[in-house]
């Protein structure tokens, strides 16, 4: 099995088509959508995790490329400066996916990495400014 | 029986490594093992502490006159400005200060990366800060401008001087409207999408001596890491509002004005903080010894988040507009489960000041006492209490001078 954050980034005509839908049903790949947005002229960017056998992974990909579509690996992570972090439990209003989590009763924060979506919302809004986006894989 | 104990009989038992000392945590489970009566003989001393964002902190600082001299009328400090209406080479910056440049809420919620609390706390991590002041000429100042680097040990005084501090009790902020708001009590989303609470409840200093009869001018106390004192009552101390029948306070009530030498405190427990849409501000690590002079000072700093409530006040209108009233009153321990129930709905919660920190705190006290390093204080007046008669006043518009 590969696992892999993808961020796929695709042309106005694309959005128009069932790209996903192919992707599931003729390559038996398993998707999850974590975030999609198309833009006001109709480009499209999707950021998914993506599963399946290895070579039903690879054909998936090369068809998506073979579309156009620019298929690169997400390789940005969210960290977190253990020094930094107060535990003051601030960001745990704004993770959307309870990444960033109050353990009760000691109430100090956790974080789990595997759940973040690289949103970077605690990235701006942690007031002690502990979260940070890390490039490369 | 009742029994006494003053502060010089605790302070030979420090001096001799002997005192018993519990943090505000700790004499809970105490007391409910074996009774206020019994533990109030046993422990000494109580440690609290708090770490969360007191907007209301500055420090006086003295940089040492240059050759030739400058009145400095104007400063900035990392492009930050300074209040210099003082004296020659005297100014104090404020916490909440902002470059001259930052855009604000121009553009939609501000970041507020950069401010007073973060040239605080690059002075005393001893991170160089750029110093540029400006003056008008005099013969005994003739210099209009000067620009340089300072670092904290070499500048004369660096006075941690904070107006407000350590509320007892604060709000709780909500959001009834419709679109999210960005407030000094963090994000609120939209129609009660979540609630906001800033206070270390059972361990918070002001909560554990309700009526203020051992924190008192001249409390020595642990403050950003160093000692600090308490100077006076902070600004807009309010202890006549309704307590509860524990005598805790049912919302913001007193506060503390503190005082303490920057240049022995640490960067860990000041730090510059970035609220979202509404600016920056300065995280203060404050902790405050109580002795344990009889039954009753035990019986209130056993005192627990089932038993402290703060009210949920709507942040969206109620506030901003300065209405009364409030959606209920809630504990501190329905706060720290994570959720609680507003007009029938279910609100996630989310603390503004750490905890964990506040128990850190109360236990560096802890053992700076246990080693005779910290000796207690008899308060040299006592701050004004429930007896006081003190209101608050609102501020009141009137056009021209006397009314006219
Ligand atoms: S808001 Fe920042 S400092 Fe507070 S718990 Fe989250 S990461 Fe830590
Ligand atoms: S980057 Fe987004 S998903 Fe990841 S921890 Fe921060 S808020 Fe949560």
């Amino acid at each position: 099995m590969v696992n892999q954050k993808v961020v796929l980034k695709f042309s106005a005509a694309l959005v128009e088509q069932p790209i996903i839908y192919r992707l599931i049903k003729n390559y038996d790949l398993m998707v999850n959508i974590i975030k999609a947005e198309i833009n006001p002229r109709r480009e499209g960017s999707l950021i998914m995790e993506l599963s399946g056998q290895p070579d039903n992974f690879q054909s998936g990909i090369s068809f998506l490329e073979g579309l156009g579509v620019v298929v690169e690996p997400l390789s940005q992570t969210v960290v977190r400066d253990e020094e930094r972090c107060s535990h003051c439990g601030a960001c745990t209003v704004v993770c959307p996916v309870g990444a960033l989590y109050m353990n009760r009763p000691s109430m100090e924060v956790g974080f789990d990495n595997e759940k973040c979506l690289v949103c970077g919302l605690c990235v701006s809004y942690c007031p002690l400014k502990a979260m940070d986006v890390k490039w490369g894989d | 029986m009742s029994f006494k104990r003053t502060y010089a009989e605790i302070n030979e038992k420090i001096k001799k490594g002997q005192a018993v000392v519990v943090t505000a945590e700790e004499v809970i489970g105490l007391v409910e093992q074996k009774g206020v009566a019994e533990v109030a003989r046993e422990v000494d001393v109580v440690t609290t502490g708090t770490f969360g964002p007191m907007c209301s902190s500055g420090v006086f600082l003295n940089f040492g006159h240059p050759k030739p001299r400058i009145r400095m009328k104007k400063v900035w400090l990392n492009g930050v400005a300074a209040y210099a209406g003082i004296a020659a080479v005297d100014a104090y910056l404020g916490a909440t200060e902002l470059p001259d440049n930052d855009p604000e809420n121009k553009h939609g919620p501000g970041r507020f990366l950069y401010g007073g609390g973060h040239v605080i706390e690059d002075l005393v991590a001893r991170r160089p800060v750029r110093l540029e002041a400006t003056a008008y000429p005099t013969n005994c100042y003739p210099r209009r401008r000067i620009e340089t680097t300072i670092t904290l040990d070499e500048i004369n005084e660096a006075i941690l001087f904070n107006p407000r501090n350590a509320y007892q009790n604060y709000n709780v902020a909500v959001n009834r409207s419709n679109k999210t708001i960005y407030t000094y009590l963090g994000m609120l989303k939209p129609n009660l999408g979540n609630a906001s609470y800033s206070s270390a409840g059972q361990l918070s200093p002001l909560l554990n001596d309700p009526y203020f009869r051992t924190i008192g001018i001249g409390t020595r106390i642990f403050l950003g890491g160093g000692v600090g004192y308490v100077a006076w009552h902070g600004t807009q101390h309010s202890p006549c509002g309704t307590r509860g029948e524990n005598g805790v306070p049912l919302g913001g009530a007193g506060t503390l004005a503190v005082v303490g030498n920057l240049k022995q405190m640490k960067p860990e427990w000041l730090r510059g903080t970035s609220l979202t849409g509404y600016g920056v501000s300065l995280t203060v690590g404050l902790g405050i010894p109580i002795p344990i002079l009889d039954e009753e000072m035990l019986r209130y700093t056993a005192v627990r988040d089932e038993e402290i409530f703060a009210p949920l006040i709507d942040y969206s209108e109620d506030f901003p507009q300065g209405r009364p009233g409030n959606l209920g009153l809630v504990s501190y321990a329905e706060l720290k489960s994570g959720q609680i129930m507003i007009e029938g709905k279910v609100v996630p919660t989310n603390p503004m000041s750490s905890y964990p920190a506040a128990r850190k705190i109360a236990q560096i006290l802890k053992e700076w006492i246990q080693k005779g390093e910290f000796l207690l204080t008899e308060p040299v007046a006592l701050l004004p209490s429930a007896d006081s008669g003190i209101k608050l006043n609102s501020l009141v518009e009137r056009n021209g001078v006397n009314g006219k």
